[in-house]
């Protein structure tokens, strides 16, 4: 009896382990699937209205527009599979592929980038990044409501597969912009079809090597293959699941679990874990971002006080800080704009090769200069909002400040909502502060600072020097010439400290080593049609 | 009964419009708007905004608009997730939460109460204290602290159960979020019981079943266990109107799709029109729990009767 059970047992136990391997192998040959953590939850997949990266993310695998970027971050053909400059720089033709079709069969022509660059410059879409297209010709008065006519705006369709665009000004980083979201093209008529409704699952055509097949919100968002992309039998990747993971210690453990094959972050105080058991899963890369402090530079003490700037910038220590406070991860900034960007290289701090030490002793004796002393301590508030980390590297700081010069510093934490007000109405003596480049060109970092911007420019600086240079470089199409005029605009607003790097921010994400094709990239853009899964 | 529940019903909607006006201006009064972000919008990108979802308007005018289209039924789109209408996120998310808090309500009232009754008849016997001393740890233990802990023992560890997710929302995937949510609700409902149990096990009437010869058995469940109902019941109510509306940290904790976070998020990104969707929501809810409370104290006290 005994022996028949246990027989019976292991035949059945034999089928079943042979059923389930033959369910795997079968699965495996039918579909390849991909499961990402995606950070918050898409606020749209409108690609005029979206804002932030986890929808960029999305659209980069929807949509594709004039030009796109390799793996490695260069740029590549799009939609266009060529184009040409006029001599003055002024005028883009591209010349748009054949086989460029959209996910319902029909032809991608000139005349939906028309169509999309209108609809993303009308008020009425009320986009905000419509910025990005600003440097064609007409587009902001169109946009800010000067001009109603939307034909005033420099693109149009030539023929089908003929797109030409006008720029304002020579504009270098022109095509770099064209890899944004808001720049991508848009199927006239299904929007036409469905109207605010249209970047719904069924509703959604796009030109991406995928397709948008379900939507539950704060759930998954699932796309599967486009057999209509012009590159379709070179992406791997059957089915793609996202996630809305914006708790990352969560995301970790789903990872963890074989739940996720790519997470979107990690969480910061489990990155010294994730190095000693997962080093090589983890991809802790360079990001085009910079955690800054920002003086007020329209009120006293510091509009007027130079060395004050500078003592206060030379009494921090940043290795410190990125090594024992934030620990995510991150590189000590000397430099306002990262390192790793296009044809440009950062200029810095002329104190970063000293020791701390040494840094202390000069902050130390131009904090005398600046007329502050024992006797007559500095004492200022810093500003930043609700975050254990902020308040980490804010503490820290008043502490090394303490240390140093003596300096008498109080903290101000504020909710997200109401730190921007303050911000941005300059209601405040030293903020933090943190930057992200909107494009991989050194003027995304520059531009920002100028005098005219409005409260973009967090630290109010002014300054005709640095004007002139930017607003010089942004005309002049000598690759070489123009570098030199970015850089020592940068040069020029590290002199004049308006604020102080701290550090850059890298990007963090876990990948399963049977996911092949990711390149860590200083933009972070990892489209699904360059990777694959081999299990 | 019926004449009463039409009353309160009709009572409640001055409340509501109390509700939805005082945190309209409350949510309109908090400095920062929906479009500040890391990176400032040039102005006329702003006016465009603000113009399209007509904040460019005297607020009083925007009140009145907002109060006009609720009366429609409908509560605008979310200024955050602008694919999608606050009727559309709060329906969309309303089941999940209802089905993660209802089952969890469930079974904090059942395990509860059959916990909380035996550690009453064992008052200060070996077994009261074992289960007291859990019930202490339960609701000791935070969800936040408790919900990475069951996932990274289950779903890690043990791979037994999913770490997050909601999926269809079958048994292994509501397991982990349920026992997160019930668990500190379990310990806490047990006290209760214990503790009014105890109270009614001493009352006369009790004495009385007893002195005329009601078995035991009899005794506990006909008589004592009804009485002892009370505090739980009207614990119960308000508690289920705010578990089924989602628990903001089990939902974030295990990526659940529920409307919990709308509150929270709404309120901190300033999407007004989401805020005040689910603050009626919630609010309705609460009238309606706190009416089947009152109406549930008709049949288990006897001494309350609406007419």
């Amino acid at each position: 009896m005994m022996t028949w059970m246990s027989f019976t047992r292991r035949t059945l136990a034999g089928l079943a382990i042979a059923a389930l391997v033959g369910v795997c192998a079968v699965s495996a040959r039918a579909e390849t699937v991909l499961h990402r953590g995606n950070g918050a939850e898409p606020e749209t997949l409108d690609i005029h209205k979206m804002t932030g990266v986890p929808e960029a993310n999305i659209a980069r695998d929807l949509f594709e527009g004039l030009v796109a970027e390799a793996s490695d971050g260069t740029l590549i053909s799009g939609v266009a599979e060529s184009w040409s400059v006029s001599d003055d720089g002024l005028i883009y033709t591209f010349a748009l592929r054949g086989d460029a079709k959209w996910s319902n069969g029909d032809t991608v022509t000139a005349e939906d980038f028309v169509y999309s660059f209108r609809r993303a410059l009308d008020p009425a879409t009320a986009s905000d990044y419509a910025f990005l297209l600003y440097p064609i010709a007409g587009a902001e008065d169109f946009n800010g409501g000067v001009n109603a006519d939307p034909a005033s705006i420099g693109a149009e369709a030539v023929d089908a597969r003929t797109l030409r665009v006008t720029v304002k000004a020579p504009t270098p980083y022109f095509l770099q912009m064209l890899v944004n979201p808001t720049a991508m093209p848009m199927h006239r008529a299904s929007f036409e079809a469905a109207g605010d409704a249209w970047t719904r699952p069924g509703n959604l055509v796009g030109n991406g090597a995928y397709m948008l097949s379900e939507w539950t919100p704060q759930d998954r968002i699932t796309l599967v293959k486009n057999p209509n992309f012009h590159d379709a039998a070179n992406v791997a990747i059957d089915t793609v699941y996202l996630y809305p993971t914006e708790d990352t210690a969560t995301e970790l453990q789903r990872y963890r679990a074989d739940e996720l094959d790519i997470t979107y972050d990690a969480p910061s105080d489990q990155i010294p874990w994730i190095e000693e058991n997962l080093a090589a899963e983890f991809h802790n890369s360079p990001y085009l971002g910079t955690y800054y402090y920002a003086f007020n530079m329209t009120q006293p003490p510091f509009s007027e006080n130079l060395k004050l700037r500078q003592a206060l910038a030379l009494a921090v220590d940043r290795e410190t800080l990125v090594a024992q406070i934030s620990k995510g991860g991150e590189f000590a900034a000397y430099s306002w704009l990262p390192p790793g960007i296009n044809d440009y290289a950062p200029q810095t701090l002329d104190w970063a090769a000293k020791t701390q030490e040494e840094r202390n002793a000069m902050a130390q004796a131009l904090y005398a200069e600046a007329g502050y002393g024992p006797d007559n301590p500095l004492e200022l508030e810093i500003l930043y909002n609700t975050s254990d980390n902020h308040k980490k590297i804010a503490i820290a700081i008043a502490g090394m400040w303490q240390q140093v010069l003596g300096v008498k510093a109080i903290m101000r934490n504020e909710e997200w909502k109401v730190y921007l007000e303050s911000r941005d109405q300059k209601q405040f003596q030293v903020v933090r502060a943190g930057w992200i480049g909107d494009y991989n060109d050194a003027n995304t970092f520059l531009d920002f600072h100028l005098s005219d911007v409005g409260p973009i420019n967090t630290p109010g600086y002014a300054s005709a020097t640095y004007d002139d240079l930017v607003k010089g470089a942004a005309l002049e199409r000598d690759v070489a010439k123009r570098r030199a005029m970015l850089e020592e605009a940068e040069q020029v607003f590290l002199a004049d400290l308006p604020l102080f790097p701290i550090y850059h921010y890298t990007t963090q994400h876990l990948v399963k080593p049977y996911v092949t094709g990711w390149t860590d990239t200083i933009l972070d853009y990892h489209p699904t049609r360059w990777l694959a899964v081999n299990r | 009964m019926l004449n009463y529940t039409i009353r309160r019903l009709v009572g409640a909607v001055p409340t509501l419009f109390l509700i939805i006006a005082i945190s309209f201006f409350m949510v309109r009064s908090a400095p920062g708007g929906p479009f500040d972000r890391e990176r400032v919008v040039p102005a006329e990108i702003k006016a465009n905004l603000e113009r399209v979802y007509h904040l460019d308007e005297p607020l009083w005018q925007q009140f009145l608009r907002y109060m006009g289209s609720i009366l429609q039924g409908d509560f605008g789109p979310s200024f955050k997730y602008k694919d999608f209408s606050v009727t559309e996120l709060i329906w969309q998310g309303f089941p999940v939460s209802a089905q993660l808090g209802g089952a969890a309500v469930l079974l904090s009232a059942i395990a509860g109460v059959a916990l909380g009754a035996l550690a009453a008849l064992n008052q200060n016997g070996r077994l009261d204290g074992i289960l007291m001393a859990g019930a202490m740890t339960g609701i000791a233990i935070p969800n936040f602290v408790m919900a990475p802990l069951l996932t990274l023992v289950l779903g890690v560890y043990l791979s037994w159960l999913p770490v997050g997710g909601w999926g269809d929302g079958g048994l292994r995937q509501a397991t982990l979020p349920v026992l997160a949510l019930a668990l500190p609700q379990v310990a806490y409902v047990a006290r209760l019981t214990r503790g009014s149990m105890i109270e009614v096990l001493g009352a006369n009437y009790i004495r009385t079943a007893r002195a005329k010869g009601l078995p035991e058995r009899l005794t506990i469940t006909r008589h004592a266990l009804k009485g002892a109902m009370l505090p739980v019941v009207s614990y119960l109510g308000p508690a289920t109107a705010a578990v089924i509306t989602g628990s903001v940290v089990i939902e974030q904790i295990f990526g659940i799709p529920g409307i919990g976070r709308y509150f929270v998020q709404g309120a901190l990104n300033r999407d007004y029109t989401l805020v005040m969707g689910t603050v009626i929501f919630y609010g309705v809810l609460i009238i309606l729990a706190n009416l089947l409370v009152d109406l549930a104290y008709g049949l288990l006290d006897p001494k309350v009767r609406y007419d």
